[in-house]
């Protein structure tokens, strides 16, 4: 259960959440991907209210999650052929070219999901998530699975997606990468959230700590 | 793109990910068609030649509710499986994250529904007249399937989204789809049963039932779909 939240993440901001099992980490993160609807309170994307602009809202958002979203009959390409349709993107063709490249998957454009590994599966949904080059990423674990070079592909795309003026959210249960790879930091214990810093003003250790004494 | 352009590309998504994996279409109908042949046999044995009630009448009466005890339990497999391996998967809630009505997703996938119902009673009717030895393809007949395959889909399919998000689902979505459903089954085999025996003077009310019941169905399950899939 979550407990009065009350934040704001700006343009161009990578915040990334930490938090013990069972904080309330995914919770939060399936209000803002509007999968669950808050028992109380206010969500707006890029000013756009779910109950009023749920398309306009949803159009704005990419999302990676614990599972991947995607389709284990159909090819790598055809999954994000039919994501591409489903959230109108303009060039098609040359966008999914672009993302099966950013991931690494170009070579592995006609094969079946079920064919993928894990971190191939991984790199597949990261490219479901931006294909329609959404404002907001909220990305849950989205490191799970990936080898360094898949976490390599991760930074890039969180990075592009910052200098290109979108943000990101994202959780992970590694701090060293956590930190590394946004600006700010948020804490979430038992529902609430109990430390919002900049990234550079906190170690791996101070986290860890805080987190341990705290659960 | 428009909405019709998005069920479209849902309705391809299904077909196409059964076309690979045949997990919903040959169980549904291998269960059509093994109903269909029970009944024809259990049938030949019991039915007596009366001068008030001829066996051709009664075997045609019979056959009416063989044949739709074979689409609707055909059908409720076909409905639980498709939506409970998309949950199972998660890809529900990738396409509950797609910028489209929620109202146009129901459509989608009622409209594969109805395609994999259609295809087996495409197949299991003829296999049906041949067996009973029944007179099938009349314009009336292909009505009343299509009105009672509308009507029961619709329900169907929202009622498998229900059922998916529940732990006891197997056995939620007859619970809930059967007692509802009722006026549609009912109005199919009444239909079904005049056509098959040439006593078609009170079909017209039975289809305009089954006409009131679909579009109330439709209506009802597009508004409320957005709140069955929330959480």
């Amino acid at each position: 259960m979550l407990r009065a939240i009350d934040m704001r993440i700006e343009p161009g901001e990578r915040v990334v959440l930490f938090g013990s099992n069972g904080a309330g980490k995914t919770t939060l993160l399936r209000i803002l991907a509007t999968l669950s609807r808050p028992t109380k309170g206010t969500l707006l994307i890029d000013g756009l209210t779910i109950e009023r602009d749920a398309q306009a809202a949803r159009r704005r958002i990419g999302v990676v999650a614990h599972q991947p979203y995607l389709y284990d009959d159909l090819t790598a390409e055809e999954n994000l052929r039919f994501f591409a349709k489903m959230y109108d993107v303009a060039d098609q063709h040359s966008r999914i070219d672009e993302v099966l490249d950013l991931v690494g998957l170009a070579a592995r454009r006609g094969d079946r999901v079920r064919t993928f590994s894990r971190g191939m599966q991984q790199r597949l949904a990261l490219a479901r998530a931006i294909v329609h080059r959404p404002a907001l990423l909220l990305f849950d674990e989205p490191d799970t699975g990936l080898d360094r070079a898949g976490v390599g592909v991760l930074e890039r795309i969180l990075e592009e997606q910052a200098s290109a003026g979108g943000s990101v959210l994202m959780t992970t249960h590694d701090l060293e990468f956590g930190l590394r790879a946004v600006d700010r930091v948020l804490l979430l214990d038992s529902g609430r959230l109990v430390l919002d810093i900049p990234a550079g003003s906190i170690d791996a250790d101070d986290i860890a700590e805080r987190m341990s004494s705290r659960s | 793109m428009s909405a019709f352009g998005k069920i479209y590309a849902i309705v391809w998504k299904d077909l196409l990910t059964e076309v690979r994996t045949k997990e919903l279409f040959g169980g549904m109908f291998l269960f059509a068609l093994l109903t269909i042949i029970t009944f024809n046999f259990a049938f030949d044995l019991t039915i007596v030649n009366s001068p008030d009630r001829p066996a051709a009448v009664a075997k045609a009466a019979s056959g009416a509710g063989a044949i739709w005890v074979a689409f609707i339990f055909a059908g409720m497999l076909g409905l639980g499986r498709a939506v409970s391996l998309e949950r199972d998967r998660g890809s529900f809630d990738g396409l509950l994250l797609c910028p489209v009505d929620r109202g146009v997703i129901y459509l989608g996938k009622l409209a594969g529904n109805l395609i994999f119902i259609g295809l087996v009673e495409l197949i299991a009717v003829p296999v049906f007249g041949a067996l009973f030895n029944l007179p099938v393809l009349q314009p009336a007949l292909l009505l009343v399937l299509g009105l009672g395959t509308l009507g029961f889909a619709a329900l169907g399919t929202l009622f498998s989204v229900m059922a998916a998000s529940t732990r006891a689902r197997d056995v939620m979505l007859p619970v809930l789809l059967f007692p509802i459903s009722l006026p549609v089954v009912i109005g199919t085999v009444r239909a079904t049963t005049m056509i098959l025996t040439h006593q078609t003077g009170d079909l017209i009310p039975w289809l305009n039932l089954l006409g009131a019941f679909d579009v109330i169905f439709l209506t009802i399950a597009f508004l409320v779909f957005d709140r069955v899939v929330e959480e």
